[in-house]
C-alpha cells in the first residue's frame, strides 16, 4: 500500500495564491492576464448576483435561492477552461458555470423567477438552472444523481471519441450517497473523460464534515476507485484553474478520470431556508472570510498591476446596473402559459393530456377525471 | 378528560417522546433531526431530552439510514427514521419495498420488522416537481407495509403512537404545509387506531373522501357546497393501507354518490384503489360514477400560479361535486 504522506496530491493542498497575493512560481499555471481578468469579472458579477437574488427572496418576490457566496472560484474557473463541447452537471452551487459560457443573464435570472423568460419554462425550484446551449444540466433535488449522469456522459463522448469532458460536481454531504460510489467507481473501471468535482463547503446544511465522513480527506476516498485525487485550494481561482486543466488535458489524452477536492467554505446560509447561526460560530465564519476567494484574487492582481480601486469601482457600477436591468426586464415577464403545462411530459402530446389541457384552457376549474 | 391545544408538530413530537419515555428501544434517527431540531422543528428539543444515542444525526445517505434502521428493528430495537421529505426516500425505496416491507414474509415469520418510516409528504410551497411528490401512492400498494397520513393533530399523535408501537413497518406521511395547523389532542387517543377512518363532516347529498392536507380542502369544499344548498360528507381516511372500507362504503350507501380529494397524480394510486372499493362494494347505492379530483398529471412546476393550477383546489372539489350531484336527479 501506498503510504500516506502530506506531500500526497489527495492529502496536502495544491496552492498558489500566497498571503501576500504573489503566485508561487513553484505552481503558478501562467494564466494569460486577459482570462484571469474574465474570471475576476465573473466572480464579481456572480456574487452581486447572489446578493441580489437574496434580496429578492427576502423580499418574497422570488421563492427560494442557493447562493455560492465564498465557493465561486470553482465555478468560475470551470467555466474559464470548459471547452464548447464539453458538459457539466452541476450541483446547487456551480449553477454560474453556464454564466461564464455564454448563457444570457437575463435566462439566467428568469430561472429564479420560473416565469415565461425561463428556458425551462418554470418547472424546476430556483437554483435548479439547466441550459442546452451551453450543455448544463440541472442537478436533481434529491443529492448525488448528478454524479453517475456526469460519468454517462463521459462515457458516451469516450465511445464518440469526441475530445470532450463531463464536469460533475457535488458537495461534501452528497459523498455519503450511494450514487456517489457508484460514478466514482464506473469512473475509474472505464477511464471516461470526466472530472469529477467536490466543493468540500465543511458543512452539509448543519452536519459537519467530520461527522458525514470518517475519512482523512475527501480526495483519498479516489484512492480506493483507482482514480487519481486531488486536493485544492478552492478559495484560489489560480490553484483551481491549474488543477481542472491539468485533469482535462489527462481526460482528453484517454487518462480517464480524475476526483478533485476543492477546499472551501459556504459564507452564507445553506440557501434562503436556512439560519446557520444555529449551528456554527461567527468566528469560523470570519476566519474564513479571510481566505475569501474573491479577495485573494484581487490581492494578486493588484499586485500585478492589473486591478485598481477606480477600475473596481466603475466594474462594479457598471455590473450593478447590468443586473438590476435585467432583474427588472425578467420580472416583468408574465408566467409560462397556462397550456404550457403539458408541454414536455412526453415527446409528442398524448392525448390524455390534450383532453386536459383543452380543459384547464376552456374553464377555471378543470377536473382531470370524470 | 383533558384536552389541548396543539400544534400538528407538537402532537407528533409528543407521540415520539412519549413513546420513547416508555419504551428504551424506541429511538429516532435521520438528518437534522438531533442538533439542528428537526428540519421542520418536529423534533425540537428532543436531542437535549435524549442525548445523542436516541436522537441520531445522520450524513445524507437515506439508503444508509434506512437500511440501518431495518438492521436495528430486526434485534429489537423501535427505530423511528425521519426523511426530511419523503421525496428523499426514493433513495432508500429498495431498503423500505424489498426489505423492511418483506423480511417478515420472506423469511417465513422469523424475523420481524417494527419501525417507523416519516416525514413531510407531497407539495409544500413551490419547491418544483422533484420536492413535491406525494409518495404514499407508491407505498399504499406495497403489502407488508401499512401507511398512515393524519390530517389534524389529534390523529397525527394517535397514529405516531400506533405506529411506533405496531410490529410492522408503519410510514407516517406527514405535510409541511400542516405542520403548523393547530386542533384540539385529548389525553386519550384510545379511538385513534391504524386503519380506522372518521367523518370528519357529516352530510348527506355526497361523500367526500380524503386524507392529509387533502381534507382541508374537502371541509372547505364542504362549506362551499352548503351555501349552494349541498351537504357535503367528508370522510378523512387517516390510514390508507389498511382502508377503511366500511366507513367509506357505509357514507356512500347514505349519501350515493363520491368524490376523492388526494394530491399525487391522477394514474392509479389511492384514489382509484379507493374507486374500485366502492364500486364494488356499494354499486347498488351508487347515482353517479365516482370522480377523482388530484394533481394534473403531470410534474409539480415550480411557477406559483401554475403549480396552483396543478394542485387539487376547493373549486375543482366543487366542480366535480356539481357534476355528481346533477347525475340521476332529474
Ligand atoms: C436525497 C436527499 N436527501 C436530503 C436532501 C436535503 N438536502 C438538501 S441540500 C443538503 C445538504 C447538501 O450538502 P452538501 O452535499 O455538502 O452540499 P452543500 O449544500 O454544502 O453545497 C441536504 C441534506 C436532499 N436534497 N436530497
Amino acid at each position: 500500500m501506498t503510504p500516506v504522506s502530506e506531500h500526497d496530491p489527495d492529502i496536502g493542498l495544491f496552492t498558489v495564491l500566497r498571503e501576500d497575493g504573489s503566485a508561487d512560481p513553484k505552481t503558478d499555471p501562467n494564466v494569460p492576464d486577459a482570462v484571469l481578468l474574465r474570471g475576476y469579472r465573473e466572480m464579481r458579477r456572480l456574487r452581486m448576483i447572489d446578493a441580489k437574488m437574496i434580496v429578492l427572496q427576502r423580499q418574497g418576490r422570488v421563492g427560494f435561492y442557493g447562493a455560492c457566496t465564498g465557493q465561486e472560484a470553482t465555478p468560475i474557473a470551470t467555466g474559464l477552461i470548459a471547452s464548447e463541447g464539453d458538459w457539466v452537471y452541476p450541483a446547487l452551487r456551480e449553477q454560474s458555470v453556464m454564466l461564464v459560457r455564454g448563457f444570457p443573464l437575463d435566462a439566467f435570472i428568469a430561472q429564479v423567477f420560473g416565469n415565461s423568460g425561463d428556458v425551462q419554462k418554470g418547472r424546476q425550484m430556483p437554483s435548479h438552472h439547466s441550459g442546452r446551449s451551453v450543455n448544463q444540466v440541472s442537478w436533481s433535488s434529491c443529492i448525488g444523481p448528478q454524479i453517475p449522469q456526469a460519468v454517462g456522459t463521459a462515457f458516451a463522448m469516450k465511445k464518440a471519441k469526441s475530445g470532450n469532458v463531463a464536469f460533475g460536481f457535488m458537495g461534501d454531504g452528497a459523498t455519503s450517497q450511494p450514487d456517489f460510489h457508484a460514478a466514482m467507481n464506473f469512473a475509474g473501471v472505464w477511464k471516461v473523460p470526466c472530472i469529477l468535482v467536490c466543493q468540500n463547503n465543511h458543512w452539509s446544511i448543519s452536519v459537519p464534515t467530520e461527522k458525514q465522513t470518517a475519512s482523512r480527506t475527501i480526495a483519498i476516498k479516489a484512492r480506493a476507485y483507482g482514480l487519481p485525487g486531488v486536493r485544492v485550494d478552492g478559495n484560489d481561482l489560480l490553484a483551481l484553474y491549474k488543477v481542472l486543466s491539468d485533469a482535462k488535458e489527462r481526460a482528453k489524452n484517454g487518462g480517464g478520470a480524475t476526483f478533485v477536492e476543492a477546499l472551501t467554505y459556504r459564507i452564507g446560509a445553506h440557501s434562503t431556508s436556512d439560519d446557520p447561526t444555529r449551528y456554527r460560530s461567527e468566528a469560523e465564519v470570519n476566519a474564513w472570510k479571510k481566505k475569501d476567494p474573491l479577495d485573494r484574487l484581487r490581492k494578486h492582481l493588484v499586485l500585478r498591476g492589473l486591478v485598481s480601486d477606480a477600475g473596481d469601482v466603475a466594474m462594479d457600477e457598471e455590473l450593478s446596473a447590468e443586473v438590476a436591468a435585467s432583474i427588472k426586464r425578467v420580472e416583468a415577464l408574465p408566467p409560462p402559459d397556462r397550456a404550457s403545462l403539458f408541454d414536455d411530459v412526453y415527446a409528442t402530446l398524448p392525448w390524455h393530456l390534450r383532453e386536459q389541457r383543452d380543459a384547464l384552457v376552456r374553464g377555471p376549474s378543470p377536473v382531470p377525471h370524470g | 378528560m383533558a384536552t389541548r391545544q396543539l400544534r400538528y408538530r407538537e402532537a407528533l413530537r409528543e407521540a415520539m417522546i412519549e413513546e420513547m419515555e416508555r419504551d428504551p428501544n424506541v429511538f429516532l434517527m435521520g438528518e437534522e433531526v438531533g442538533h439542528y431540531q428537526g428540519a421542520y422543528k418536529v423534533s425540537e428539543g428532543m436531542l437535549e431530552k435524549f442525548g445523542d444515542k436516541r436522537v441520531v444525526d445522520t450524513p445524507i445517505a437515506e439508503s444508509g439510514f434506512a437500511g440501518i434502521g431495518v438492521g436495528a428493528a430486526m434485534v429489537g430495537l423501535r427505530p423511528i427514521i425521519e426523511f426530511m421529505t419523503w421525496n428523499f426516500s426514493a433513495v432508500a425505496f429498495d431498503q423500505i419495498l424489498n426489505n423492511a416491507a418483506k423480511v417478515r414474509q420472506m423469511s417465513g415469520g422469523q424475523f420481524s420488522c417494527p419501525i417507523v418510516f416519516r416525514g413531510p409528504n407531497a407539495s409544500a410551497r413551490q419547491v418544483g416537481s422533484q420536492h413535491s411528490h406525494a409518495m404514499e401512492h407508491f407505498y399504499a400498494t406495497v403489502p407488508g407495509l401499512k401507511v398512515v397520513a393524519p390530517a389534524f393533530p389529534k390523529d397525527a399523535k394517535g397514529l405516531m403512537k400506533a405506529a411506533i408501537r405496531d410490529d410492522n413497518p408503519v410510514l407516517v406521511m406527514e405535510s409541511e404545509t400542516l405542520y403548523s395547523v393547530k386542533g384540539d389532542v385529548p389525553d386519550d387517543l384510545s379511538d385513534v387506531v391504524i386503519g380506522k377512518a372518521q367523518i370528519a363532516r357529516p352530510g348527506k347529498d355526497v361523500t367526500l373522501i380524503a386524507y392529509s392536507r387533502a381534507t382541508h380542502i374537502a371541509l372547505d369544499a364542504a362549506t362551499a357546497l352548503e351555501k349552494v344548498g349541498i351537504s357535503a360528507e367528508v370522510v378523512d381516511l387517516r390510514s390508507l393501507r389498511p382502508l377503511d372500507e366500511d366507513t367509506i362504503c357505509d357514507s356512500v350507501r347514505r349519501t350515493h354518490r363520491a368524490v376523492v380529494v388526494h394530491e399525487g397524480w391522477p394514474y392509479g394510486g389511492v384514489g382509484a384503489e379507493i374507486v374500485d372499493r366502492i364500486q364494488r362494494l356499494a354499486f347498488d347505492s351508487l347515482e353517479a360514477p365516482v370522480l377523482r379530483v388530484t394533481t394534473l398529471d403531470v410534474g409539480m412546476p415550480y411557477n406559483a400560479k401554475l403549480e396552483q393550477l396543478c394542485m387539487p383546489q376547493t373549486a375543482r372539489v366543487v366542480a366535480a361535486v356539481t357534476k355528481v350531484v346533477a347525475r340521476g336527479r332529474a
